[in-house]
């Protein structure tokens, strides 16, 4: 159960070798959290996160997942679910693509938006099912401010994370009342793996950063969060540039 | 055509799914809130109740998650209401389990009759008291709740209503034992004869906590009710000054002649304002706030006066007056804070009220109180010593970490807090706190071997 704070006691990850999801996970573990599943494609780095987690005392437990197959994610999922509450499911995955090849090549362009949508609409799906049957739980959606409007400069992982972005605000009204709280993470630029050696943006961020917004979050009961929080002021400025103006920004 | 729906013969109890949350409105979770209006419909509801389990509600003073079970069912309790005898010349009365205190009220002081204990709401149900094993200012005088219990009716797991009588284990793990024994039906309380409706107060301001402590273990035996307001942010050599409220039930004599009180000496009209919006801004008690009030409140009351006369509800229940008031804390609510260290364990006190008064933790509603003697519940409270309670914004940054401080603090004094206020203690210092949860636990398993009765708070702490 979360106490009076919407702290954790257990924790379902799912993308477990997401930087943001371990930082978070390590916060969340300091706090109240005992269980956690992590749950990803079977791979040394998978367990080597477990290893991690789990020297700080929790159970750590890893399942495997596969957010390109979403057929499968009935049965990975509904044994995490069966095993015991889970108080936060930390939905994590996505990839970000590369740009300039995806442009080029429709596939992996569409693998972009196969993993960060239509796999995160799946997984959101059955775990939103399964927190509703327990009638409590958080579902943390990791978006990105690159969804709140696409750019040129990566307008394929963009669209993709606008696509998860409605549709978990979609899915945390539709759940208003359950029992069950969905909250919307936007991270501006996070310092990280997946953005090695891309030109850093304004506002860039940390992974521990966002994982102290999502604590923050949890306490709040926030239906959206921004890391850093400036950057709503700003999302919301660039929002209503006009196109031509947007166009032509050095972003 | 739709056929015809399948159900139980009878009508069954009320049903509708909605959140649920303790009064200090943090944590909510979904429940099937059924309200039983009959022993029938009790069973009913619990034979039926899933997967997930039942757990009975009352009037939802429990500040944390002790009356919540996510996904499960919450039979509202207040269904059955009745008060079913009133013995006038023996001081008892057999009602339902959801009689609230207040009830009781209207109906025993005219006959001359008092609850023998009320904590600081009148709006708590009778089964309520005996789940959280209540106390009040007289505590250290009267005990808690379950000692004035002389037996109660017990809805357990297998569907039997049990009689139960004082000094049984069964007895003994229900009071205190947050509902997770059973469903309490009907109690037979004790009462405690008064004359009049009024109180008799006297009021005293001690400078600091060392002088509030002196003064309670010197004049308490001299009364029937005692407790102290605390302003906790005051810092200083001023730490934990306060305000002393002690009294007892007024004498007939002392409502003097031809005063509207002596006129009708047994009358209980409480006063009610005008209930708190409901939707309400956070961070509106604040340190500026509070700490103004808390000087405004320390310098108002009296050096020392006695004999005020007060109405029963302003002496026990200020708060009564304004309806909803939980909601002045905000969407994110608050969370309460009790704990209780034995006497010898002064020092674990004043270091715990210096922390909180260092820390400048913002609350109005702290409460210091010496208790008397334990009662014998397994998962009861009150242990002989010193209680603080006190009111805290949920929103105030970092308080998660800090209150697990003074649980350390709490646990290291051999104390422990207050499982009727919890709603974010650390499992791992449950047994540390209750030495006899064991017992508990083993009862509970015996007598609910596939887990029925279940709570939030049950959950969360693994009871």
């Amino acid at each position: 159960m979360k106490d009076a704070f919407g702290m954790p006691q257990s924790l379902l990850v799912l993308g477990g070798t997401s930087e943001i999801a371990l930082a978070t996970a390590r916060r969340l573990i300091a706090r109240r959290t005992r269980t956690v599943w992590l749950a990803g494609r079977p791979s040394p780095a998978l367990d080597q996160a477990a290893a991690q987690l789990r020297a700080l005392g929790p159970d750590v437990h890893t399942v495997p997942f596969d957010a390109l197959d979403p057929e499968s994610h009935e049965t990975a999922l509904g044994k995490v679910f069966a095993d015991g509450d889970v108080d936060l499911v930390l939905l994590a995955f996505g990839i970000l693509g590369d740009q300039a090849t995806d442009e080029r090549e429709p596939v992996s362009a569409v693998r972009v938006a196969q993993t960060n949508y239509t796999g995160a609409v799946s997984a959101g799906l059955v775990s939103a099912r399964a927190l509703q049957a327990q009638g409590h739980g958080s579902l943390v959606v990791l978006s990105s401010v690159a969804g709140e409007r696409a750019r040129r400069s990566n307008f394929i992982y963009g669209s993709s994370k606008a696509g998860l972005d409605a549709f978990a605000q979609g899915l945390g009204d539709a759940l208003h009342g359950t029992g069950v709280h969905v909250m919307v993470v936007r991270p501006g630029f996070v310092r990280s793996r997946m953005t090695q050696g891309l030109p850093e943006a304004p506002m860039a961020t940390t992974p521990e950063a966002v994982a102290t917004a999502i604590e923050v979050g949890l306490r709040r009961r926030a239906e959206v969060v921004w890391v850093p929080g400036a950057l709503r002021v700003v999302m919301s400025a660039l929002r209503h540039a006009p196109r031509s103006v947007f166009r032509r920004l050095p972003m | 055509m739709p056929g015809k729906p399948e159900g139980p013969a009878g009508p069954a109890a009320p049903e509708t799914t909605v959140p649920v949350t303790g009064w200090g409105r943090t944590a909510p979770t979904t429940a099937r809130l059924i309200r039983p209006r009959t022993y029938q419909e009790a069973a009913d509801a619990i034979r039926n109740c899933g997967a997930r389990g039942g757990i009975a509600r009352g009037l939802g003073r429990a500040y944390g998650d002790a009356a919540q079970n996510a996904g499960g069912a919450v039979l509202d309790m207040t269904g059955l209401d009745r008060i079913h005898a009133i013995d006038a010349d023996g001081g008892t009365v057999l009602c339902g389990a959801g009689v609230s205190l207040h009830r009781l009220m209207e109906v025993l002081l005219p006959l001359g009759w008092f609850v023998p204990v009320t904590p600081g709401t009148r709006q708590v149900t009778v089964g309520g008291a005996i789940g959280a094993d209540i106390h009040g200012k007289n505590h250290h005088v009267s005990g808690s709740f379950s000692r004035h219990v002389l037996s109660f009716e017990l809805l357990t797991a297998d569907g039997q209503v049990r009689t139960v009588s004082r000094a049984t284990p069964l007895f003994d793990a229900t009071a205190g034992g947050m509902g997770l024994t059973g469903v309490i039906l009907t109690a037979t309380v004790r009462l405690l004869p008064v004359e009049t409706s009024y109180m008799s107060v006297d009021s005293e301001r001690a400078a600091d906590l060392d002088d509030l402590m002196a003064r309670l273990t010197a004049t308490d035996h001299r009364y029937r009710y005692s407790v102290a307001w605390i302003d906790l942010l005051a810092r200083g050599a001023a730490t934990g000054r306060a305000v002393l409220t002690r009294g007892d039930h007024a004498p007939r004599e002392a409502l003097g002649k031809r005063t509207r009180a002596a006129r009708a000496p047994l009358a209980f009209r409480p006063r009610e304002l005008p209930p708190a919006p409901a939707h309400v801004p956070g961070g509106l008690l604040g340190r500026t706030t509070v700490g103004l009030f808390n000087e405004l409140w320390y310098r108002k009351a009296p050096r020392a006066r006695t004999g005020q006369l007060q109405r029963i509800s302003a002496f026990f229940h200020p708060l009564d007056g304004v309806p909803h008031w939980n909601r002045v804390y905000g969407r994110a609510g608050f969370v309460q804070y009790q704990f209780v260290v034995g006497h010898g364990q002064e020092a674990a006190l004043r270091r715990i009220v210096a922390r909180i008064s260092e820390r400048r933790c913002p609350s109005f509603l702290a409460v210091l109180k010496r208790f008397g003697d334990a009662d014998p519940g397994w998962l009861s409270f009150p242990v002989p010593g010193w209680t603080l309670a006190l009111d805290i914004p949920a929103a105030l940054p970092g308080l998660g970490a800090f209150l697990d401080e003074l649980d350390e603090e709490v646990a290291g004094a051999g104390g422990r807090v207050y499982l009727a206020k919890d709603a974010r203690l650390r499992p791992e210092l449950l047994t540390a706190m209750y030495p006899r949860l064991d017992e508990f636990r083993s009862l509970r398993a015996e007598l609910d071997p596939h887990g029925v009765f279940v709570s939030d708070l049950s959950r969360r702490l693994g009871l």
